[in-house]
Formats: structure tokens, C-alpha cells, sequence
């Protein structure tokens, strides 16, 4: 008896010790990643980085204030059409949703989650830059859009299943119609959760790189036309990257230490709100 | 007195799966009326259909009669919306909307109901609805708290208050206690009593007791079918069924 005991116990323990020692290595990378920016960008990181536009090579110092409103500036325009269709199409999918046509968007909307984010860049190329003859902040913000909304609907529709019946049932029982049911009480219900969906999504596509590349180009100076090419921080950070220039290497570093930075807070904020529901 | 409600040869279906056999009953205006029986005979399954809960589930079909105030609410061409405004309901599990206070909870039907109120006429209709549910005395101080931060029995009176702020004529109680402890359930008594003046109330009920003591009229439902109404007195003193008096004294449900 005491030896099977025994065994018992070791592999009990042996198997907690695995659960604790994958759960540390699966978020070993992001502190890696974090601390490897920090002491490779710390060199650059300088007040004129977010202050100064890029320099030609050889000249010393510039920044990548261009990249950072442009990368701004793009989101905003994404999210501005993105987060109504996307929140509306996840109503339409949790509340209305039934039959085939449902279940045909609703795997459109888990394959889209898997295409490559590259794709998404030709298929803008495709459609706005060719006909336009022009890079673009429009194309750029196309691009992310179909990587923006596919999340955002899963999330939404999520968001939604888990408001209980009970609660529409309340709302109908009143005489409000349906659509005001859903719209007034039932969203807002979920409001939290779907903020923090489209918080997660905004800042995975403020960090997308290859949807940029051949849509919203980059740009080296200030642009504010939306019909024109437009500087990003990702692409900024990958332009400085691929270049033969040290100084430009240890921008690059300090320029992802930004981003990341960035994204962090935005997924901060994200968990901030969803703590507020409890 | 008046009939509110006449039902006529009410069925109903979940599928192919009848749960309502043949139902015909009259509800009188400002009665209180108890409907009864063991589980799965299809006593809420009934009240549902008396504003059209039903609209939403898929699967459910009824056929017969249901006049309210002479006119068929059963009927396509009723809107359900503005049936349910007459005929409120409350539910079993207190079901205030999350994410409110207690004073949106009653102001939200009639701000999305479309009428036109100011503020002030809006805190007097809250006011008015709250007093009648008998809660106003305990949340007065703090309307701006959660409406389900409040205790159960509480939390089920301001559904109630919800339900009266649009002014129903008719209000639907699927088991209204049954998730209550017994101080808060003899409040909801009270209650209901005191709304029986001014509104018609149909309370679906496990509990036998209860039926007694609250109910001008009693039906008892079971395997679908209504098996005898009449007034409370005399169904639990004198019941016309065996099937009645054998519920009542225990055999079976």
C-alpha cells in the first residue's frame, strides 16, 4: 500500500511541476522579446525618436513621428468603418443568426481569421492600389480591415451568446421591440466584453507589417493625404531592419520597442475594462 | 364581473410534441388567478401564450382563441409588441437587466417605449412604480446602485416595478418565488394582493399554499390539459376531479 501511495504522489507531483514548468515557458517569449528591445533600443531610444522625422543615412539622429501618426492615423480610419460592421455582423450572427446562410458567414468569418495577413496586402494591392496608380493610406487601411473584422465579429457574437435569455425575455415582456431589445439592453449588456475585443483587435493590427508593405508603402516625411502613401511604425521598424547601416539597425530596435510598447498598453487598457464588469 | 381573458380551444405544440390540450378558460378583470399543477403540464408553456412569449421560440405553434378584451391577441395580426405592453410579465429567476441601476431598470421600458416624458415625469412615473412594488421605502437612497446588487426578494419586486412602470392592465407571474426565501415570498404575497385592485394578475404556481392564500380563482393544469377551475375555496376544500383532489392531498406530482 504505502509504495502505490507513493508512486501516486510523485506522479501527481511530477505532473504539476510539467502544467507550471509549459505554463512558464509559454510566456518566457514575451519577456524575452521584451527585455531583448529594451536593452537594443535603449541606445536610440531618445526623445527625438518620437519627435523627428527619418534622416537620410549618414546623418545622425531621426525619428519616427511620421510613422507613429501615420500608423494612428490608419488605425482610426480601419476601425472607423471596421468596428460598425464588424459589431453589427456579430449582432446579426448571435441574435439572428439561424439557417444556412448563418453557418455560410459565420465560416467565412473563422477562414478569413486564417488567411495570412499577406494576403490581405495583395488582395488591397489588387483592389485600391492598381486602379488608384497610387499607394495609399486608403489601400493600407483596407488591408487591415479585412484582418480587423473577422476578430472583432467572433468577439462580438461571443460577447453576446453569454447575456443570459432571461434578459431579452425581460426586455421583450416590456413591449420593446426587437431590435431596441438587442440594441439597448442586450449590447449594451455585453458592452465590455466587445470593447475589449475591438481594444485586442486594434492592437494586433496597429503591430501588422506585411498588409502595409505594398498598400500604404511608407512614407519619409509627414503625410496627411489619405490618397497618398503613409509612413507606419511597423514598416518603419522593417525598413530600418533589412537596411547595411548599424545606426539604422539599432533605430529599428528602439522603433519595435515603441510598438510593442504601444500594444502592450492597448491590451492593458483591454483587461482594465473587462475587470470593470465584475 | 367583466371577463378580460376568454380562451378558447388553446393548443399548442413544441414540434410535434402537444403540450396543450383543447385550454379553455375565462380570466375576470382584477381577479387573481392561480394556475397549477405538477411539472411539465404546461402551466407556464400557457401563461407564455398570453403574451405571445412564444413569437420567439422556434418550434412552438398554437392554434384557438385568445380574446383579450374581445379581440384575438392569438392572431398573426396582433402585434406582440403592443401586446405586451398590456399584459406584463414577471419571471421565475428575478431578472433585472445587469449593467443598470435600479432606477434605469424602471425607467428602461418607458424610455424605449417611445413616449415622451421629462425628467421630473420620468422620476415621478419610477417613484410611483417602485411604491407600488413596495420597494421605494428601501432603495430610495440609492437609485444609482446596480439593480442586481440588491437582495433576491428585492431584486424580484423591482422586476415587478419594471413590469407595472409601462402600465400593464395585465400581469403574468411564471412561479414568482420559487427562487425566494420564505420573508421575501410572503412579501411578494402581499404584493400581489395589493395589485389585484387596480390590475389583473395570472400567477403560475408550484406551491399549493400559496394558490390558496393568494388566488380568487384556481386552474389546474395537468399533462396539458385544464382539468377544473374554479374558486379557490372550492378547489381545495371541494374539488369537482379526482384527479384534482388526488394532487391536492399529495398522491401524485
Amino acid at each position: 500500500m504505502p509504495t502505490i501511495r507513493l508512486r501516486r504522489k510523485a506522479v501527481d507531483t511530477t505532473m504539476r511541476w510539467t502544467f507550471y514548468a509549459c505554463a512558464f515557458l509559454v510566456i518566457l517569449p514575451l519577456f524575452l522579446i521584451f527585455f531583448d528591445l529594451v536593452i537594443k533600443g535603449a541606445k536610440e531610444l531618445k526623445w527625438s525618436l518620437l519627435t523627428d522625422l527619418p534622416r537620410p543615412v549618414g546623418e545622425p539622429g531621426g525619428g519616427i513621428a511620421n510613422g507613429i501618426l501615420g500608423s494612428f492615423v490608419i488605425t482610426l480610419l480601419t476601425m472607423l468603418w471596421s468596428v460598425p460592421m464588424a459589431v453589427m455582423c456579430g449582432i446579426y450572427l448571435a441574435e439572428y443568426g439561424r439557417g444556412k446562410f448563418a453557418s455560410v458567414v459565420r465560416f467565412a468569418v473563422d477562414s478569413l481569421t486564417g488567411v495570412p495577413s499577406i494576403i490581405m496586402g495583395i488582395f488591397a494591392y489588387i483592389l485600391i492600389v492598381l486602379p488608384m496608380k497610387r499607394f495609399s493610406a486608403w489601400a493600407g487601411a483596407v488591408a487591415l480591415t479585412m484582418i480587423f473584422i473577422p476578430i472583432v465579429v467572433r468577439t462580438t457574437e461571443d460577447m453576446l451568446r453569454t447575456v443570459p435569455k432571461t434578459v431579452r425575455e425581460a426586455a421583450l415582456a416590456l413591449g420593446i421591440e426587437r431590435w431596441k431589445t438587442t440594441l439597448y439592453i442586450v449590447v449594451r449588456t455585453a458592452s465590455a466584453g466587445i470593447l475589449t475585443g475591438i481594444l485586442l483587435a486594434m492592437a494586433r493590427i496597429v503591430g501588422e507589417t506585411a498588409p502595409l508593405l505594398f498598400t500604404a508603402l511608407g512614407n519619409q516625411f509627414w503625410q496627411f493625404r489619405f490618397d497618398q502613401p503613409m509612413a507606419a511604425m511597423p514598416l518603419q521598424v522593417f525598413s530600418y531592419a533589412i537596411s547595411p547601416y548599424e545606426d539604422w539597425h539599432d533605430k529599428a530596435w528602439a522603433a519595435a520597442l515603441v510598438l510593442i510598447t504601444i500594444v502592450l498598453f492597448i491590451n492593458v487598457g483591454a483587461r482594465v475594462l473587462t475587470r470593470e464588469k465584475k | 364581473m367583466a371577463n378580460i381573458f376568454e380562451i378558447r380551444n388553446l393548443c399548442g405544440w413544441f414540434g410535434d410534441h402537444q403540450v396543450l390540450k383543447n385550454i379553455r378558460m375565462e380570466i375576470a378583470k382584477f381577479s387573481v388567478t392561480s394556475v397549477m399543477g405538477p411539472s411539465g403540464c404546461g402551466k407556464s408553456t400557457f401563461i407564455r401564450c398570453l403574451n405571445r412569449m412564444h413569437d420567439l421560440t422556434p418550434g412552438f405553434r398554437m392554434s384557438g382563441e385568445i380574446l383579450l378584451d374581445d379581440v384575438n391577441i392569438a392572431s398573426d395580426r396582433v402585434d406582440p409588441v403592443n401586446l405586451r405592453r398590456r399584459v406584463g410579465m414577471v419571471f421565475q429567476q428575478p431578472n433585472p437587466f445587469p449593467r443598470m441601476s435600479v432606477f434605469e431598470n424602471v425607467a428602461v421600458g418607458l424610455k424605449l417605449n417611445g413616449k415622451k416624458m421629462s425628467r421630473g415625469e420620468l422620476a415621478d412615473a419610477v417613484e410611483r412604480s417602485l411604491n407600488m412594488a413596495a420597494l421605494w421605502n428601501e432603495v430610495r437612497d440609492h437609485l444609482d446602485r446596480p439593480g442586481i446588487s440588491l437582495s433576491g426578494g428585492q431584486q424580484q419586486r423591482l422586476c415587478i416595478a419594471r413590469a407595472l412602470a409601462v402600465e400593464p392592465e395585465v400581469l403574468l407571474m411564471d412561479e414568482p418565488c420559487s427562487a425566494l426565501d420564505p420573508v421575501s415570498t410572503a412579501k411578494i404575497e402581499e404584493l400581489i394582493e395589493d395589485l389585484s385592485e387596480k390590475y389583473t394578475i395570472v400567477v403560475v404556481t408550484h406551491n399549493m399554499q400559496q394558490a390558496a392564500r393568494i388566488s380568487d380563482n384556481v386552474a389546474f393544469f395537468l399533462l396539458g390539459e385544464l382539468i377544473e377551475m374554479d374558486k379557490s375555496g372550492k378547489i381545495f376544500t371541494n374539488p369537482s376531479d379526482k384527479r384534482t383532489e388526488e394532487y391536492i392531498t399529495g398522491r401524485f406530482g
